[in-house]
């Protein structure tokens, strides 16, 4: 057992909630408004709330961005400079044709361009999807096909890589921007013409609910979902950002996730933005004494990190962290699957602060459930619901939903009408609507609340895998597997890895002719790394030579999974053929 | 072990972490992160390789020592050689 952190000594001093369970209580939206500064008529744009107004109010010279370059190379830019890039972007769509509502991807890693292309997208009126540069060339196709992609924003290598060869076969692809001042054929160089365009532009008048963000996420079949946001979200990025991160203006933060996931645009370009902080943007991967160095010398106050790193951090040890100053730390938040509390107490010792596990989905668009700063950190829990979230247990009965008491175990459902609440799945009102029960949102996360009113996290409801925090749905890992010659069908599951929380691991059997080894798994592997990329492949191939069925056909994944962590089978009534 | 030696068994570990991969279309200087696109995991499953076939530890600081063949190779000859 870990005992709680409490927070008398200084850590409630200056928290932007001192009392959260008082503020649960009082918390109501029109104040909340207050946060937003909005257009005339009515109209709401994002961009506008995290940039413009800013320059407007006196705050041009203030940086933004604090960008470093995987070399030494540094680079700011100023709230103004940002301004003024993301109208020369908003631009260069126009002048391309592009039109309001249109759909702009972006596929890079952390460069300037990625954050002046999501902001002036919304500035234009358009709707921005990032994409993650990680991915392999199906997982972005499958997601700009669904999105019906316009624009796409990326990097000559990257194109040349993962895009060149399908393009032609996206009929509504009408613009490919490439950064820099080159651009292979038939795609346009970024920098030659955002200098060609004005630097001011006549922001998109967007009412609260049109469309701004679309973020794709997993589903356990069927194809990826893409998340629909509006431009109202932007009132609970301002407030969340707020509350549980403590992103004030001024404040130094580090976000370390990728805008190509959820986390790193929500909390990684709009709250912080909008909350007028100066962030800094790392466009390098995970590296021990560079993350350290990084904090120590550019004074981070904030930092929103994820499991999977602080892991690795732990494993480094003390010694790895001593030579450094945390001093300027003040506030530790942590997201993308539960953080275990060996990691939030080492945390506490060797930074001095504890990191804040918290709760939330692509769905959500924001942080649902928190560790808040004036509150007591009980290690392994995500905290409690925020200001303005009604969350419960509940369980599916033939009825209806039935709400659960304290200590029981259920799914965690919210009570819909959170401004960044997802709006729709793009073309999929029937999925969309399987989510929400009798007045509640189903998560599919299973949690348990204490009697204090924490909430602590059990699994997951359904198949999806958590790796790094990213959600991986098994249905794209198999088709890409049974997509190889040998591989006549493939069952895919995570399991538990001390670092990554869950590695993805597949069951395939062969098509006749082939025969089980070392060298097949690893063609095999290595055939799902180049279309899925690193981060969605299996780390682990095994050969079976049938696999659990049910009687419809449908792979039982839940067995194979049970199996392999040595649990109960479980209901096993409709299983059919069984594993060999 | 020599250089190449060195090298070969590193390239052999990486390819088998990271089969998209093949051996002769690596360069000595491809950086495994930013050229190659292993990610993290990757990175700990290479290391974790690396220990298991030459018994070598490597700690999480000197991964940037490891970051293409060529140190990999170097760095790797010095260990076993310490």
């Amino acid at each position: 057992m870990f005992g709680a952190i409490r927070k008398e000594s200084g850590g409630t001093r200056g928290a932007s909630l001192p009392n959260p369970d008082e503020a649960r209580k009082t918390f109501t939206w029109e104040v909340a408004e207050q946060m937003l500064d909005g257009l005339p008529g009515g109209h709401l744009n994002i961009a506008h709330e995290a940039v413009d107004r800013h320059v407007a109010q006196g705050h041009g010279d203030q940086v933004a961005i604090r960008w470093l370059g995987k070399s030494e190379h540094h680079h700011d830019i100023t709230y103004a400079e940002l301004a003024e890039r993301t109208a020369r972007f908003a631009n260069v769509l126009m002048e391309n044709g592009l039109e309001r509502g249109d759909s702009v991807f972006a596929l890079m890693g952390r460069v300037p361009d990625l954050y002046v292309a999501a902001l002036g997208t919304l500035k234009a009126g358009l709707v921005f999807t990032p994409l993650f540069s990680a991915f392999g060339p199906e997982p972005i196709r499958t997601r700009m096909e669904i999105g019906a992609a316009k624009a796409l924003v990326t990097t000559e290598t990257l194109y040349r890589r993962k895009i060149a060869k399908w393009r032609d076969e996206i009929p509504s692809l009408k613009l490919v921007l490439i950064v820099g001042e080159e651009a292979p054929e038939g795609c346009v160089a970024l920098d030659l013409a955002m200098a060609a365009e004005p630097p001011d532009f006549e922001i998109a008048r967007t009412l609260p609910e049109d469309p701004a963000l679309i973020h794709f996420t997993s589903g356990t079949t069927g194809r990826p979902k893409g998340a629909v946001h509006v431009h109202k979200a932007v009132l609970y990025h301002a407030v969340s950002g707020r509350y549980a991160l403590e992103l004030t203006p001024g404040t130094i933060y580090w976000c370390t996730a990728d805008p190509g996931w959820v986390t790193g645009t929500s909390y990684g370009i709009i709250s912080p933005l909008v909350n007028r902080v100066t962030m800094i943007v790392d466009e390098a991967e995970f590296d021990l004494d560079r993350w350290y160095s990084t904090i120590q010398r550019e004074k981070v106050e904030v930092w929103y990190s994820a499991p999977t790193a602080i892991r690795m951090m732990m494993r480094a040890g003390d010694a790895a962290a001593k030579p450094y100053d945390f001093s300027s730390l003040r506030f530790l938040a942590s997201v993308g699957e539960p953080l275990n509390p060996e990691a939030v107490v080492w945390s506490n010792r060797v930074f001095g602060r504890p990191f804040h596990d918290n709760w939330w989905q692509t769905e959500t668009g924001g942080i649902m459930i928190a560790n808040l700063a004036a509150q007591e950190v009980r290690p392994g829990s995500m905290g409690k619901p925020m200001p303005g979230i009604e969350a419960g247990i509940v369980e599916r009965t033939e009825t209806g939903l039935k709400e659960l008491g304290d200590g029981e175990i259920g799914e965690l459902a919210l009570r819909p009408g959170w401004p960044s609440m997802m709006r729709t799945y793009l073309h999929e009102q029937a999925r969309y609507d399987k989510c929400f029960v009798d007045g509640w949102y189903l998560s599919g996360d299973l949690a348990m609340r204490d009697k204090d009113g924490y909430y602590w996290f059990v699994g997951r409801a359904d198949d999806l895998i958590k790796s790094s925090g990213h959600l991986v749905g098994p249905f794209e890992v198999e088709s890409a597997l049974i997509e190889h010659e040998a591989v006549a069908e493939a069952g895919v599951i995570g399991v538990p890895d001390e670092t990554a929380g869950e590695v993805i691991k597949a069951y395939v059997t062969l098509n006749p002719g082939f025969t089980p080894g070392e060298e097949l798994e690893r063609e095999i592997r290595g055939h799902a790394r180049k279309k899925l990329g690193p981060a969605v492949a299996p780390r682990e191939i095994v050969f079976r030579n049938t696999l659990p069925k049910t009687r419809s056909g449908k792979i039982m994944r839940r067995l194979l999974k049970a199996r392999e962590l040595g649990l109960p089978e479980g209901d096993i009534s409709t299983l059919e053929t069984d594993e060999t | 072990m020599t250089q190449e030696q060195m090298k070969s068994a590193f390239l052999e570990e990486l390819t088998k972490v990271a089969p998209d991969l093949e051996i002769g279309a690596i360069g000595d200087d491809d950086h495994i992160q930013d050229d190659l696109e292993l990610d993290s995991m990757d990175v700990l499953n290479l290391v974790a390789a690396l220990h298991a076939r030459l018994g070598i530890d490597i700690p999480e600081a000197d991964y940037v020592r490891i970051a293409t063949p060529a140190l990999a190779a170097d760095y790797l000859v010095g260990k076993l050689a310490a």
